[in-house]
């Protein structure tokens, strides 16, 4: 089987478009991992394309018809937050099966404001206040005491993951934010649901990221300069956990990927030089720490305390500015991950630069649940 | 006047005798579910379910404080996962207790209890009976 790699990548700065449509969206992030690339729409053999908000309305096609309706096969999926990533996943695995040398992985999504989730629907009456709380603030923020119960995690130490995560995004342009945010601050902002702060959730925006992944033998041809190889590309569901029914668990399917990830790449987590993981919420990243093996189970406390997880640390986490500042728009956060830590592995990502990256990871959690993980590595 | 609906399916209203909540559990491994279903999602094990009794008296194994939820919602509320003595895993409001992380014990016993659904009524005017935990002193 062929290796793969990102030969361009590219997505737009988050923010708020409500005169914008989803495939103009798609379409401009698709021509900047084009342009990225040095390729046209005409080369591309297939698009793979992850939304979620317009899931039965054919993003994928729509996208062509801005921007060049070539007559390709077209996937378009939906995986909830681990939707870009699946969007690139099956583009990795259409190169990695023979079929194409050369194919777009594209993620958009287009958000209202306000809280997701909640226990709404079905017959009767609202559940929501009355079976406690299915918003997604709520659900994470159980997610994060479960942590608490176990190793003692105050709200302060979730709190400096929204700091750490902030102050990144101030180096990032293409950030929904770039607004410093002390400790005091985070922690005396609306309590959305305890201890996740209003400064402790993820920004809902919209935005587009886009990826060309070509096969070795294409990588050789058009030149292996500034490409990227795909170590691993994982996806998982849920394992059966006794309080799945009642607290979606985004732990043990993270640790499934994560140890296959790792396998698939050869490589330890001792061995990678940046992460982008899924920051929905401050609670939710500190979990990750220990479930992608980062440090040892009830050490992640002590990870955010001591700075390991901050630029310049011994793992920068979220040099992006994470879903926290640099905005989450759920079907394009997956690609966008992974433009982070190439931009990295390329050494063009400026200010926020991890100094002699040659691997980073990417991690997105789909509530439901999916986990998504990508390795990436330095070639050049 | 109609009589009052149970919340979910797993909440029983029996004609004589107080309410009380269903579990599913599977004789093959002792997973326990909530609501009917034929197939274990544990082990896969087809037509072993036998439905049980929930117990009534629990532990807290982790929360959350809500201070900000869909409008029309009564804020601030407790949103609590409880491990259930004999079995089973339930999700419900925690009353009877202040909302203050510093008043909040992981682990603290709390007993399930039955009321009206806080008033909520459906379109047709049914008024519903809903669980919640209420902490045992």
């Amino acid at each position: 089987m062929s290796d793969v790699y990102v030969l361009g990548v590219d997505m737009i700065k988050f923010g708020r478009f409500p005169d914008r449509t989803v495939p103009s969206l798609g379409a401009e992030a698709t021509l900047m991992a084009l342009d990225d690339a040095g390729l046209t729409i005409k080369d591309m053999e297939a698009l793979y394309c992850g939304n979620l908000g317009q899931s039965s309305g054919m993003v994928g096609q729509r996208i062509l018809q801005e921007i060049g309706q070539t007559g390709i096969p077209v996937v378009n999926c939906a995986n909830a937050c681990a939707t870009g990533a699946t969007a690139f996943r099956e583009a990795w695995t259409s190169i990695k099966a023979g079929l194409y040398d050369v194919v777009l992985a594209v993620g958009v999504e287009q958000m209202g404001k306000g809280l997701l989730g909640g226990t709404g629907g079905g017959k009767g009456i609202p559940k929501e206040g009355l079976l406690g709380s299915g918003t997604m603030p709520a659900v994470f923020a159980e997610a994060g005491m479960e942590h608490s119960r176990k190793y003692g995690t105050t709200f302060e130490q979730f709190a400096k993951i929204s700091v750490k995560n902030h102050h990144h995004s101030t180096m990032n342009p293409k950030a929904m934010y770039q607004i410093e945010t002390p400790l005091e601050d985070v922690m005396n902002s609306e309590m959305i649901s305890y201890p996740n702060s209003k400064l402790m959730c993820s920004v809902n925006v919209d935005g587009s990221a886009a990826a060309v992944l070509v096969s070795e033998k294409k990588a050789k041809e058009l030149g292996m300069e500034r490409v990227v190889k795909v170590k691993a590309s994982i996806l998982s569901s849920d394992p059966y956990q006794e309080r799945d029914l009642v607290m979606p668990d985004v732990n043990t399917c993270t640790r499934k990927a994560a140890k296959e990830a790792y396998e698939m790449a050869g490589v330890g987590p001792e061995d990678i030089d940046l992460v982008e993981l899924h920051d929905c919420f401050a609670t939710a990243e500190m979990l990750h720490y220990e479930n992608l093996g980062l440090c040892k189970d009830g050490d992640a406390g002590r990870m955010i305390d001591e700075g390991e997880v901050a630029l310049g640390g011994r793992v920068p986490v979220n040099v992006s500015g994470g879903l926290l500042s640099k905005g989450h728009p759920l079907g394009a956060t997956g690609i966008a991950n992974i433009y982070e830590v190439c931009t990295h592995l390329r050494e063009e990502a400026g200010e926020r630069q991890v100094e002699g990256a040659k691997l980073g990871l990417t991690h997105v959690i789909g509530l439901g649940s999916a986990c998504g993980i990508h390795i990436l590595e330095k070639v050049n | 006047m109609t009589m009052a609906l149970p919340v979910v399916d797993y909440l029983k209203l029996p004609e004589k005798g107080d309410p009380y909540l269903e579990g599913h559990k599977c004789t093959d491994c002792n997973s326990i579910f909530l609501g009917e279903r034929s197939v274990c999602s544990n082990c896969s094990s087809r037509d072993k379910m036998e439905t049980i009794t929930l117990g009534r008296k629990g532990k807290l194994y982790t929360y959350s404080i809500v201070f900000r939820s869909f409008p029309g919602i009564d804020v601030p509320y407790i949103s609590a996962i409880v491990d259930l003595d004999d079995g089973g895993t339930l999700k419900g409001n925690l009353i009877d207790c202040d909302p203050d992380p510093e008043k909040i014990e992981f682990d603290m016993p709390v007993e399930v209890v039955f009321d009206d659904a806080l008033g909520r009524k459906d379109a047709d005017g049914n008024s519903y009976i809903s669980y919640f935990f209420k902490p045992i002193s």
